[in-house]
């Protein structure tokens, strides 16, 4: 609560900045196939920008999802000084440079704000086992291998699921679909027994009733209460820990510029940003798709992007995903 | 029914005044670049898809869709008054549409080819209609196994079924499986054949390779070949437009027989070229008088491009419920597809109504409007073919340039363009077919995901393609494909043999 008024007080401080504003189409680069968390929180940004008149310019989403989402990075990086773009981020800016030694590097980029943390669910089929205990069981019990599906190699998705295995020691088959709807649409057809997707990748299929969340990789419960499904709340969800495998991790959303631009197309995006943080649409989408709100943005952001950037490197180096 | 109410819902999506004025703009680009020789269908859309990157997914479709029919529509015009083909595809249309005009009946062979493309069209598009509902239950089946035996028929049926050299297929699909396989492997998240290079990470992308390869490796042909222009003028009235469709009935056996040709080629990825010979030939072989075919005989334009319509339309659905392109210009929708974020797959039809049942409902509307459009401008467009070449053929080149350059940013991405171009032209002069080379290298990287992630889930075990009656028989279809010269071949002597 404290940190939310100094940083309140923090943005009131700033002088408004009648200067800069964009002349052209503003991109959202989404570094992740179409379907997944990415692309929907672009989207939603995208609808809240233009309902509530934010900007004058239009504004695009465009998907960059090629190579595991290296594409939009090389793009961003290669866009230096262009105020009119700006990628929506998440973990890879750390673990992409690590397991395929791309020449990337966060710190190149101009960073504007952190605008949620995702979650990590455990889910499986709902034909499948109900709870982590049976789940576990099974995974140990299969023959044949016990398919996983994820996002890409050697990122959040697969680190998670090797944390997994160590903790239970449980065998699963990594199974690296190009984006998190994918392996949700393949959970639901059961070529896969489970995934770890992100709460909006799978929120449509657990509604129909397809899939069923095992546990939330978090040390507490998500906060949200209202009804999801007919009979379940993302509330209702145990946390990993309280289950018997305490594996943790959440995941960063944050806004980049790319690299050289000014202070004021900076601060044109910090403000636009945080007031995209106060519209109906963001607290709706929050809500709906079981995300953590928080703002960061100046010297806060730059702290917990490091602060980050060592977590990350740690679990990938434990993992053996690090490229030598 | 259910089909039904959704094709009402299209039409509802669409009838607003942004689509109908992008759907015009998108026909008279379409003519345009059908008319042009050395662009045409897959080189316009190629070129133009960039334009639509901002729009949001259906009005893009909407005028992308457009612009192929009106490059549909656009190729007849140069084959009937200046026996240049504008499309391969039309390529039959000038065997009796050429002598046609140079009797003076230009307008009669005009109306005829129009008249013709709206009926295979039109048939296509009802058959697409009637038929999607259907696909989207279907969906949820499809693990990798399935897809990539999905994959592998495509594959082996334009080895086994193409009209081109087994061994030139072969080699063009093997250059773009390799090409396919540069950048970021989704399933070791490791990088390939990119040297270290920045540029190379993101891969080739489809789209500057398939600019550089139709559009570039054209102008170097026509530039080579010094096309000088000459041709007949033209200009259609009432009179002959009713006399030509009066006749219509007549002939309904010839169009009933090249819209199911079409079709059938158009679904199975054979393309319109060849629906567009079969056609001709299948109508020459059925008439009572076969010699005269080729002499201005008005069935020799009707029998042609009625199946390359009925093919290039129907080519459209295997795009959209299975990802897999029919044709050269779906192949490029299905990339324009991508970037606008739609998975083209089965759950297209789940995810995603208003897109499908918007752009099935715009081809009907599509269909209409182009036909009224090209009976009524055609001496204007028949007029661009007198602007010289060399004033017309930098204009392509920079909109090119601009199209390769505008996919990603990249400057690299011009120069990769021009390397294609003369890739293109190289292999157009050797005789290799482009098509395979452009499938590949759009589906050689979901093929060999497909592949690695079922032998993942199966332990590398193989039988996994012959895991249960769906995926089982598209495996032995695909391989059957693959050898059908031969088979065909045991089969025609066996009858001879019973015969004999």
């Amino acid at each position: 609560m404290k940190a939310a008024i100094a940083l309140t007080v923090a943005l009131c401080g700033t002088p408004a900045f009648a200067g800069w504003e964009p002349a052209k189409p503003v991109e959202i680069v989404v570094a992740a196939g179409a379907g997944g968390a990415s692309d929907q929180m672009a989207r939603m940004m995208q609808a809240a920008i233009q309902k509530n008149n934010l900007m004058k310019q239009p504004i695009v989403v465009s998907l960059k999802g090629g190579a595991s989402g290296a594409e939009a990075l090389m793009y961003m990086k290669s866009s230096e000084g262009d105020p009119n773009k700006v990628l929506i981020a998440y973990s890879l800016i750390y673990m992409l440079p690590l397991s395929a030694k791309i020449p990337f590097n966060w710190r190149e980029l101009t960073p504007v704000s952190v605008v949620a943390l995702d979650q990590f669910v455990l889910w499986d089929n709902s034909a499948g086992p109900k709870t982590v205990k049976e789940f576990v069981a099974a995974a140990k019990a299969a023959s044949a291998p016990f398919k996983m599906g994820g996002t890409g190699s050697k990122r959040e998705d697969h680190v998670l699921t090797v944390f997994l295995e160590q903790k239970t020691g449980a065998k699963f088959s990594y199974l690296p679909y190009k984006s998190g709807g994918e392996a949700a649409t393949q959970l639901v057809g059961n070529h896969t027994e489970a995934n770890v997707n992100n709460p909006s990748e799978n929120l449509e299929v657990w509604r129909a009733g397809q899939v069923r969340p095992l546990c939330v990789f978090d040390k507490e419960r998500i906060s949200y209460t209202s009804k999801v499904t007919d009979t379940q709340s993302w509330a209702d969800i145990p946390t990993c820990k309280e289950e018997g495998v305490d594996v943790q991790y959440l995941m960063l959303r944050a806004m980049f510029l790319p690299g050289k631009v000014t202070a004021e197309q900076q601060a044109f995006y910090v403000e636009l940003f945080h007031k995209v943080t106060q519209t109906a649409e963001y607290k709706d989408y929050m809500e709906k798709q079981a995300l953590k709100p928080i703002f960061l943005t100046g010297k806060d952001m730059v702290q917990f992007l490091e602060e980050d950037d060592a977590i990350n490197k740690s679990l990938m180096t434990e993992a053996g995903f690090v490229a030598k | 029914m259910e089909a039904f109410g959704l094709l009402l819902h299209g039409f509802a999506v669409l009838l607003t005044w942004k689509t109908l004025v992008l759907m015009m703009v998108g026909l008279v680009l379409g003519i345009f670049v059908g008319v042009l020789p050395g662009l045409g269908g897959p080189n316009g859309v190629a070129i133009l898809l960039p334009l639509t990157f901002t729009m949001d997914p259906t009005s893009a479709i909407v005028m992308l869709s457009c612009i192929y029919w009106g490059a549909l529509f656009g190729g007849a015009i140069t084959s009937i008054l200046f026996n240049i083909p504008g499309e391969a595809w039309s390529v039959a249309t000038t065997f009796d549409g050429y002598p046609m005009a140079q009797q003076g009946r230009a307008a009669e062979a005009l109306t005829a080819a129009f008249t013709s493309s709206f009926i295979g069209s039109l048939v296509a598009v009802l058959l697409i209609t009637f038929l999607a509902p259907m696909i989207s239950s279907f969906a949820l089946k499809f693990g990798p196994p399935e897809f990539f035996a999905v994959y592998l028929l495509t594959f082996c049926s334009f080895v086994g079924l193409g009209r081109e050299a087994k061994h030139k297929t072969v080699i063009s699909m093997s250059l773009g499986l390799l090409l396919a396989g540069i950048g970021m492997d989704t399933v070791s998240g490791n990088l390939r054949m990119t040297f270290g290079s920045p540029e190379l990470l993101r891969g080739i992308n489809f789209l500057v390779a398939v600019i550089g390869l139709f559009g570039i490796s054209e102008i170097l042909l026509t530039m080579e070949e010094r096309l000088a222009l000459r041709g007949h003028a033209a200009s259609i009235s009432l009179r002959v437009v009713l006399g030509v469709w009066k006749d219509l009935p007549k002939y309904w056996a010839t169009l009933l027989r090249s819209s199911f040709i079409g079709c059938w080629l158009g679904i199975t990825p054979g393309g319109a070229i060849a629906a567009s010979f079969m056609g001709y030939n299948l109508a020459k072989r059925f008439a009572k008088d076969p010699e005269s075919f080729g002499k201005g005989r008005i069935e020799g334009v009707f029998a042609p491009e009625t199946a390359a319509h009925a093919s290039g339309t129907s080519a459209l659905l295997p795009m959209l419920a299975l990802g897999i392109p029919g044709s050269g210009t779906a192949a490029i929708l299905l990339g324009g597809l991508m970037v606008w974020g739609l998975n083209p797959g089965p759950l297209l039809f789940v995810e995603h109504k208003d897109f499908v049942w918007g752009l099935i409902a715009s081809m009907y509307l599509g269909n209409v409007v182009g036909l009224v459009l090209v009976l009524t401008t055609v001496p204007i467009f028949a007029s661009i073919l007198r602007v010289p070449f060399a004033a017309v053929a930098p204009m392509i080149v920079v909109s090119c340039a601009i199209g390769a350059y505008a996919i990603q940013n990249a400057m690299f991405d011009i120069w990769l363009m021009l390397g294609f171009g003369i890739v293109g032209y190289v292999f157009k002069k050797i005789g290799i077919p482009l098509a395979p080379f452009t499938l590949a290298l759009v589906l050689g990287n979901r093929a060999e995901d497909a592949f690695r992630l079922s032998m993942i889930g199966s332990g590398g075990d193989l039988k996994v393609f012959w895991s249960n009656g769906l995926v089982g028989s598209i495996t032995t279809l695909a391989i059957m494909l693959l050898f059908w010269p031969m088979i065909d071949g045991l089969l025609t002597r066996l009858g001879r043999r019973q015969r004999s």
